[in-house]
């Protein structure tokens, strides 16, 4: 039983990566760039269901939508103010500047909430599940459920719709996308709601699991999905999920055979051991050099 | 320094305007010795006032931390600014190079019996010790640095950025969790490494900084560091005029871990206590902030952000519980309103300076100068 | 190009800003302490930011207390007290920083610091001064072993692991697995303590698991525990690590004791509940204060705090008070001797001196010091009833 446990527990686990890391993989799909603050805007939406739940008495399912919507807000906010206006500079500004977004971010949080953590208090009153020995827990169940929706949603709109026509031409070649008459701007813009709106998500499902909300949790969730996101092919939907449950199962595997404390130096030397092996992931699309 | 050259304006500026008389130059030598003399004047006057107490312990010991993190940021700045790649895993051969001299002069102090209050009072075999300390830090460093750079550097960009964190986060959890391997305590774990001799002085940090300063500007300015460049300016280019890319980005990416060893190994001395703790991914961030703000390709520039960076938070005490926000507001304007970084590639000469003031170039003359020129133009 | 300022300008402006940023520490360079003969003043240096704010915060807090009520009554010895409070982020660099600053300031000891790491780091570079420190909640040993100027009221962590491993024999517990944050000085000490002495004690440790600071998940550590049917579970973590343990090993079917060390202190009764009331039946930590205590000077303690800052006092905040209660009775001794403040040398070795021989009734217990910087004090064994904490046992020194 306890590997059928161990199983759920990398399931879960990777779920909530695998999330994240969609959403690290619109943004740099679409404008080439880590998004350090994507972790941060998981703690941002954290907090709102914290505020709307705690704070303000609001029901669990309207602290959903807050989170949401408060997120994709944030996300485009963040964009608009910090990212528009360096579309033309060097990449390496854009990332200090993401790196400016995060640490704002979580000083801000820091200030407003303080250091100690708050506690999410619980979405759905929901006992295990037992099966015979095992203890299913019906918030793992909910996790792998809403990621596998998300990322069919997801899916389509990318590949379907029209809007997501325009992301992938964006994404292809933001020059030519402009000359066909579409809207880089609003496109960019629409990436970033829905990267955000994911990350909005992840913090509901988050906060499910783990019930607190500190100004730093968005850092290791963050660095983690970051990894997923480049261990799949960063830019690919499909390598995100692979990637997020790949980083998911190493971690429980590692833990389940004992060697917990070298737990992340396994995840690194995984991530390592792919990028040198397939230098764009597993996923990626290997891009020829122009000269 | 190296990219005076192509941002130097004297060489820029209209010919016409001083082509009627020969122009008066500095000879190499010449410049070696006005650097020299007044380096050591610096370091002489730093040191007395530090003894004599117009320095307190406080500022000396703040300013310790400035040489540190020049030393960082100006070797960050080869890897970044002067090759054009992104390590994101700085702090980690700082790490290394801290542990390692800590751990060798603890051991080596206890063998032949030296104390610490022998290192306060400067006996000749600390003096010995530390050089060989640091050197070896700095020697640790650049083998890993080796041995992750060959990997690393096989991939580009964000890749390449990923791929060091992912190393550096290996290097911290390795520092921590290293003595049950062993089986002996070799890094102190989680409650860190303590008791480290306090080798670090004023004199001897800046006399390092100095060193490494110099060091990397005659490498930047020599064959190999015009390789480098080239290497950042287009490595398609450079390998079809017979640059050997791979040596030359491995090179350069070693050089860079050898001082951010150096810079950890005067860290260890100056602190007196390592934890694996403080060499995570932020450190990393924290001096890559200070080679972009000053400008990446601007050895000046690292080295004024390294100051002003590391003076900053202290003078702002004060106003603890915003100095963060303040400092995360000022990182993303500065890049909004000035992408390449304070000092873009501009890189600063004393001999040129001094080449100007012979030749009468004073800024204000040269303003009319270049009016006129525009002129006739 | 528009934008770009000229090369010329850009180096006015970065001058002018070295200039304005060294300025301030050039002239407190120049203003020597003046020492004021009717003001004895203190340094408390802590996180005040940063990620171990909250714990830092907590002892400041306790110490204002202390400080508040001593000044009301008179100060000492006709002296008002005034405290020098720095922040350093709970980095040992900046940790050093603050006390050489704290030296500049002329300060006659200090009280700090918090954490294990930058105590060591101070406590080194406080040897050479002879400078008075009380840390209030320092627990790593190696904290005392510089210098006889170091001294702290908490408990170690070697001490607390024996304690809760002899607690676990006493309770008749056989197989115990232990999870700890493998990251922290403090998690790794009492974890070590407690398999060494719990197997001394026949207990057998079924697994050790770690983990990472930052984590959040723990159920694959705790599947492989829970596996191996243990009759207790060791998390000697900060509370909010242990909330979440306490919660997913119950979640995962887990229904054995939970043991841990003063850092659960907080895991109920102040302004969050990290763990429901019914996943913390049967779960023992030990701690040196809690607000169950009913001894008169804890609940004389608990109002004054409540009416200072309007809400419960933690563990931390009570060593906070007790190692301002140390420092100033030293110091009230000393001035009782007639030393004055301007000989700064003799005053700070006075100092030490009278804490060594030091003994005060304090929130967290008698403390006084024999012959080394740890202190000789008791502790409570605390257990939950219905989500309240409830003091289970006492354990003498």
């Amino acid at each position: 039983m306890t590997f059928l446990t161990q199983v759920l527990n990398g399931l879960q686990l990777g779920s909530i990566y695998a999330l994240v890391a969609l959403g690290y993989t619109m943004v740099y799909g679409i404008i080439l760039l880590l998004n350090f603050a994507h972790g941060d805007i998981i703690m941002v939406g954290a907090y709102i269901s914290w505020v709307a739940m705690a704070s303000l008495g609001l029901h669990p399912a309207i602290a959903v939508v807050l989170s949401i919507g408060g997120c994709a807000l944030l996300g485009v906010l963040i964009d608009k103010v910090a990212y528009a206006p360096l579309r033309n500079a060097p990449r390496l500004s854009i990332l200090i500047t993401a790196i400016g977004v995060s640490y704002f971010l979580e000083n801000g949080a820091q200030l407003v909430f303080g250091a100690d953590a708050k506690v999410v208090p619980a979405f759905v009153d929901a006992p295990n599940i037992v099966v015979g020995d095992a203890h299913v827990s019906v918030i793992a169940v909910i996790t792998i459920v809403v990621t596998a929706v998300s990322t069919a949603v997801l899916t389509f709109l990318v590949q379907r719709t029209k809007l997501g026509r325009a992301m992938r031409a964006v994404s292809e070649d933001m020059g030519a996308a402009r000359l066909m008459g579409i809207n880089v701007n609003t496109t960019i813009s629409f990436t970033f709601a829905v990267g955000s709106a994911l990350a909005g998500i992840g913090a509901i499902l988050y906060s499910m699991a783990y019930a607190q909300a500190t100004p730093t949790m968005g850092i290791m969730l963050g660095t983690k999905a970051f990894v997923a996101a480049v261990l799949g092919g960063i830019g690919s939907i499909p390598g995100a999920v692979i990637g997020g449950l790949l980083v998911g199962f190493a971690e429980v595997l590692v833990s389940a055979i004992g060697l917990s404390v070298w737990k992340d130096a396994v995840v690194f030397a995984l991530l390592i051991i792919v990028l040198i092996v397939r230098p764009t992931g597993i996923l990626g699309r290997t891009m020829n050099e122009k000269v | 320094m190296a990219n005076e050259k192509s941002t130097n304006v004297a060489g820029a500026r209209p010919e016409g305007a001083t082509a009627t008389r020969a122009r008066r130059t500095l000879s190499t030598p010449a410049r070696y010795v006005i650097n020299t003399i007044l380096v050591v004047a610096f370091l002489v006057i730093g040191d007395l006032m530090v003894s004599g107490g117009a320095i307190s312990r406080y500022q000396g010991f703040v300013l310790q931390q400035v040489g540190i993190y020049i030393i960082m940021a100006v070797s960050l700045n080869i890897a970044t600014g002067y090759l054009g790649q992104l390590p994101l895993g700085h702090a980690g051969f700082m790490s290394i190079g801290g542990y390692s001299c800590a751990i060798f002069i603890i051991r080596v102090s206890e063998a032949i019996g030296v104390t610490s209050q022998d290192f306060i009072n400067g006996t000749p075999v600390c003096g010995l010790l530390f050089v060989v300390g640091v050197v070896f830090g700095g020697l640790c460093a650049a083998l890993s640095g080796l041995v992750i750079g060959i990997p690393a550097l096989r991939l580009k960009g964000d890749y390449l950025a990923i791929i060091t964190l992912g190393f550096a986060e290996i290097i911290r959890v390795v520092m921590l969790n290293i003595d049950t391997v062993v089986g002996f305590e070799l890094t102190g774990g989680a409650k860190g490494l303590i008791g480290i001799p306090p080798y670090t002085s004023f004199l001897n940090v800046f006399a390092v900084v100095a060193i490494s300063l110099f060091l990397i500007h005659t490498m930047m300015k020599s064959r190999h560091g015009r390789a480098i460049l080239a290497i950042r300016d287009n490595e398609i280019a450079a390998e079809a005029t017979g640059v050997n890319t791979t040596y030359y980005k491995t090179f350069a990416f070693v050089v860079s871990a050898f001082f951010a060893g150096v810079a950890g190994a005067l860290y260890a001395g100056c602190i007196g206590v390592m934890a694996p703790a403080r060499f995570g991914f932020m450190k990393s961030i924290e001096i890559l902030v200070m080679v972009v703000l000053g400008g990446m390709g601007s050895m000046l520039g690292s080295v004024v952000s390294a100051t002003v960076l590391t003076i900053l938070p202290e003078a702002l005490r004060a106003f603890a519980d915003y100095r963060m926000i303040a400092y995360a507001v000022v990182l993303i304007l500065t890049m909004i309103f000035r992408p390449q970084g304070l000092m873009g590639r501009y890189d600063f000469s004393l001999g040129n300076v001094i080449e100007h003031l012979m030749n009468g170039e004073l800024p204000w003359a040269r303003k009319k100068a270049d009016k006129e020129a525009d002129a006739n133009a | 190009m528009a934008h770009t300022i000229s090369r010329r300008d850009f180096l006015r402006l970065s001058g002018a800003s070295c200039a304005a940023a060294l300025a301030p520490s050039i002239l407190a360079g120049c203003a020597r302490p003046k020492v004021d003969e009717n003001v004895i003043k203190v340094g408390v240096m802590g996180p005040y930011s940063g990620e171990v704010a909250q714990y830092g915060l907590a002892v400041r807090s306790g110490v204002e207390l202390f400080v508040k009520q001593l000044n009301a009554a008179g100060g000492i010895n006709g002296k008002r007290i005034e405290l020098d409070i720095q922040d350093e982020k709970g980095d040992a660099t900046e940790a050093v920083n603050v006390y050489y600053k704290m030296m500049e300031d002329g300060v006659v000891a200090i009280i700090g610091d918090v954490t294990s790491t930058p105590s060591i780091a101070v406590a080194q570079a406080s040897l050479r001064d002879n400078m008075p420190l009380v840390s209030g909640s320092a627990t790593a040993p190696d904290l005392i072993k510089y210098g006889h100027n170091t001294f702290r009221t908490c408990i170690t962590d070697p001490f607390q692991g024996r304690v809760m491993a002899d607690f676990a024999a006493k309770q008749g517990y056989k197989v115990v697995g232990t999870i700890y944050n493998s990251g922290g000085d403090y998690e790794v000490g009492v974890n070590d303590a407690f398999v060494r002495r719990a197997q001394e004690k026949g207990i057998q440790i079924s697994r050790q698991e770690g983990y990472a600071a930052g984590d959040v998940d723990f159920k694959a550590q705790l599947t492989s525990i829970i596996a191996t049917k243990p009759d207790a579970i060791l998390s000697p973590n900060y509370y909010q690590d242990d909330g979440k343990i306490v919660t997913q090993a119950r979640e995962l079917g887990f229904k054995g004791a939970f043991l841990g060390a003063d850092g659960w202190a907080n895991i109920v009764g102040g302004e969050q509940e990290y763990a429901s009331a019914a996943d913390l039946e049967g779960c023992f930590y030990d701690s040196s204060f809690v607000s169950a205590n009913d001894a008169a000077n804890v609940q004389d303690f608990i109002r004054a705090f409540n009416d200072e800052f309007h809400e419960q006092p933690t563990n931390f905040c009570a060593l906070g008070y007790d190692a301002a209660m140390i420092m100033f009775d030293a110091i009230r001794r000393v001035e009782e001797g007639g030393a004055r403040p301007s000989e700064t040398e003799a005053y700070r070795a006075g100092i030490i001196d009278a804490i060594a021989t030091g003994h005060v009734e304090g929130v967290t217990g008698a403390i006084s010091f024999e012959g080394t910087g740890d202190p000789v004090k008791s502790t409570l064994i605390i257990t939950f009833e219905n989500g309240v904490e409830k003091i289970f046992d006492t354990i003498s020194s």
